[in-house]
């Protein structure tokens, strides 16, 4: 674990990389990283980490520049901790009502939340893995939605040709995905801005269009899944076994995805985000990093994908369609970009104002009901323009951040 | 397969561009000046054609139609770009991808709203419902007619943007639009005027799209990811990336689907052709989208910088 490396062996390692990538004839020119330089931002890296400040991306946005006068002595440190205990309130709280979802659906006899809110995890799910890249990356992809179709369509093609082990289907999904995302983000990363969006959109529709001309796979109109995905001990027909599934994926992906974040793994990541040039001129190479993380997010979501096809028991082109990467993409902006709940509160604001705008429950009056069930996907739009035009933070950035400024 | 077949297939794919050029022209000039992202543009198409077709329907002449389509179209995408995306032009991409998105499904709800969701058509105008003679073969009227159209607005961009000051200031503001403001012009009003020609090729593109294709909601959408893909091919910013862009994915698109399942039938064998041929010919734009931008990242054709 880096987090117990102190200064002092930190930077052995780091410097001898250094070199290393000198040697791979990286065009980085040895005045523009002195190693002087870098050598401190490290050890302060340690240093923060040490203090067991769980810095969120969102909290520190200059993080690299701003680490130099934020040496906080000893003293600050129980402070620090107690504000890392207090971010964690919001994480617990969400994790502790999800719990309890399943018990209050059992006691007034409502298993239907059930599955909003299995379908709301899962999205969630996707999202927390896209904001991977979105949120603490800075690469806005409009493709990952194709992943969430891999991992669907590998349990509809596997199960219609009588293979329903769920571990293979888990396999074949993350094998599969894990080669596209390699050779997708290793296309795409070459670019960046613009051109970065548009060309994962491109092989997202690349994708949809391979799905819909599945013909021997449903093509257009999908894939019913006969059966669903056989986990030994665990019987995904049962409603309430299928929520704590998906409610242990999350629990973990959430747990591993904080710890990747706060890593030194996650503290290039953001590093490259805030400044790549800077971050090549210290000698990472923020290529690989940023194809680890690609990777990496695309994998949660994969996972999602295959939580998706066995909750909905079907897999379908659309999955995969582009609005539904604009859906994901929305779902981390919603809830707060670069933040662990985000997603998650983006995906349950997302899915619980779809169900009521399509359902509208509301005493209105006949006709202004009608109005809105008919065309709520307008009224949906509408609202994405106002959060987007005045709630610049997200809804969770909003609840737990209080009014700091941010970047 | 013979002459025929292929000339008309290409000459398909010659429309299939220009259109695609129109929507481009606009959409890439928007993108490279003022760097924001607008997915919207589409749904200007889907105005476009909708605004048409009433029009149509209630003059019953399509070139009073085009007259007053296009400039209606040019006053919603002003409108739209004063109310909503103004307040966006600072922001990163996220926030422009993410409002636009939202505008698409406004205006997709809108049109549903007063239309119908059922396809409203539009007829080929009576003087081009005939056929051609090209090259000593027949081809439709009014498919000729969108080339010609499409060249023409073609050549008439080329001439404001190359010979006029507007066009001066316009290419000076994709070259760099912050110098282009500290020299004293009003960049408000320049991106204003580049949001309405923009608004109005892609009015132009729709009304011209209609009464080929059912008038429909969401019919924006199509036709909006085929033209980030040329403006991405082409270079983001570059009218000339934009015309090339549109021609060689018109055709790609228009001659992969025509002709790839019976070239994979000869080289290979009936199944895969008739299992892989459409899919194939349908991945064919975004195989080639990605290897141009593997290979040169800013596009084919990419805006000179001097």
């Amino acid at each position: 674990m880096s987090a117990s490396a102190r200064p002092s062996v930190g930077r052995a390692p780091s410097l001898g990389e250094d070199v290393a990538q000198r040697q791979e004839g990286r065009s980085v020119s040895a005045s523009a990283r002195p190693s002087v330089g870098r050598a401190p931002s490290l050890g302060e890296d340690v240093a923060q980490r040490q203090e067991g400040r769980s810095v969120s991306a969102s909290a520190r946005p200059s993080g690299f520049a701003k680490l130099a006068p934020s040496l906080d002595t000893p003293a600050t440190a129980g402070s620090g901790r107690r504000a890392a205990l207090r971010r964690a309130l919001p994480a617990a709280a969400v994790f502790l009502a999800l719990c309890l979802v399943p018990a209050v659906a059992y006691w007034i006899g409502q298993p239907f939340w059930l599955g909003l809110v299995a379908r709301i995890m899962i999205l969630g799910l996707a999202a927390a893995g896209l904001n991977l890249v979105l949120g603490y990356g800075g690469m806005v992809s409009l493709g990952h939605a194709m992943y969430l179709g891999i991992g669907a369509y590998s349990v509809g093609i596997l199960s219609a040709h009588g293979v329903e082990a769920g571990a293979a289907h888990l396999a074949v999904a993350l094998a599969i995905g894990g080669a596209v995302a390699v050779a997708v983000g290793f296309v795409c990363l070459k670019t960046s801005g613009m051109a970065f969006i548009m060309i994962t959109l491109a092989f997202a529709q690349m994708f949809y269009f391979l799905a819909v001309s599945l013909k021997q796979y449903g093509g257009d109109d999908g894939l019913t899944i006969a059966m669903h995905s056989r986990i030994p001990g665990l019987d995904l027909e049962n409603p309430y076994q299928f929520y704590l599934l998906v409610l242990g994926v999350l629990a973990v992906v959430c747990g591993l995805s904080h710890r990747l974040v706060h890593s030194r793994f996650g503290m290039v990541l953001r590093g490259s985000r805030q400044n790549p040039r800077r971050m090549l001129a210290l000698g990472f190479p923020t290529f690989r990093y940023r194809l680890a993380a690609y990777v990496l997010s695309a994998q949660i979501v994969v996972v999602a994908g295959f939580l998706l096809a066995n909750l909905a028991r079907f897999a379908s082109p659309s999955y995969m369609s582009w609005t539904l990467s604009g859906d994901l993409v929305l779902m981390c902006v919603l809830g707060g970009m670069g933040t662990l709940l985000g997603p998650i509160v983006g995906a349950a604001a997302f899915v619980l104002l779809e169900e009521f705008l399509s359902g509208m429950p509301l005493d209105l009056p006949p006709a202004v009901a009608d109005l809105v069930r008919t065309h709520w996907l307008g009224f949906f739009g509408a609202f994405v323009v106002a959060v987007v035009l005045f709630a610049r933070r997200g809804l969770y950035g909003a609840l737990t951040a209080g009014g700091k400024a941010d970047d | 397969m013979n002459a025929q077949l292929i000339a008309t297939q290409v000459l398909n794919g010659l429309q299939l561009g220009i259109l695609l050029f129109l929507m481009s022209a606009g959409l890439t000039l928007v993108f490279g000046i003022m760097n924001f992202v607008n997915l919207a543009h589409g749904s200007l198409y889907m105005i476009g054609a909708y605004l048409a077709a009433a029009m149509f329907n209630g003059f019953d002449s399509f070139a009073l139609a085009l007259a007053l389509a296009v400039p209606a179209t040019i006053l919603v995408g002003l409108a739209v770009d004063r109310i909503v995306l103004a307040g966006l032009y600072t922001r990163d991409h996220l926030d422009q991808v993410l409002a636009t998105f939202g505008l698409i499904l406004i205006f997709n709800e809108l049109v549903r709203f007063a239309w119908g969701s059922a396809p409203v058509y539009i007829n080929v105008p009576p003087a081009l419902a005939g056929t051609v003679e090209l090259f000593g073969f027949p081809y439709p009227a009014y498919r000729f007619a969108i080339i010609a159209v499409g060249l023409a607005a073609g050549l008439l961009l080329y001439l404001v943007i190359n010979r006029t000051r507007a066009g001066m200031l316009i290419r000076a503001g994709a070259a760099d639009a912050e110098m282009v403001g500290a020299l004293g012009v009003n960049i408000r009003l320049l991106n204003a005027l580049i949001f309405g020609l923009g608004a109005g090729l892609a009015g132009l593109a729709g009304v011209m799209a209609g009464p080929i294709l059912s008038v429909q909601p969401g019919m924006g959408e199509p036709v909006l990811v085929l033209t980030l893909v040329v403006i991405v091919t082409g270079g983001i910013g570059s009218i000339r990336g934009a015309f090339y862009g549109a021609l060689i994915v018109g055709l790609i698109d228009t001659l992969g689907r025509a002709f790839l399942p019976a070239v994979l039938d000869a080289l290979a064998n009936k199944a895969l052709a008739q299992a892989a041929g459409p899919a194939i010919a349908s991945m064919l734009i975004y195989l080639l989208m990605a290897l141009v931008l593997a290979l040169r990242p800013h596009g084919l054709f990419p805006v000179r910088v001097a």
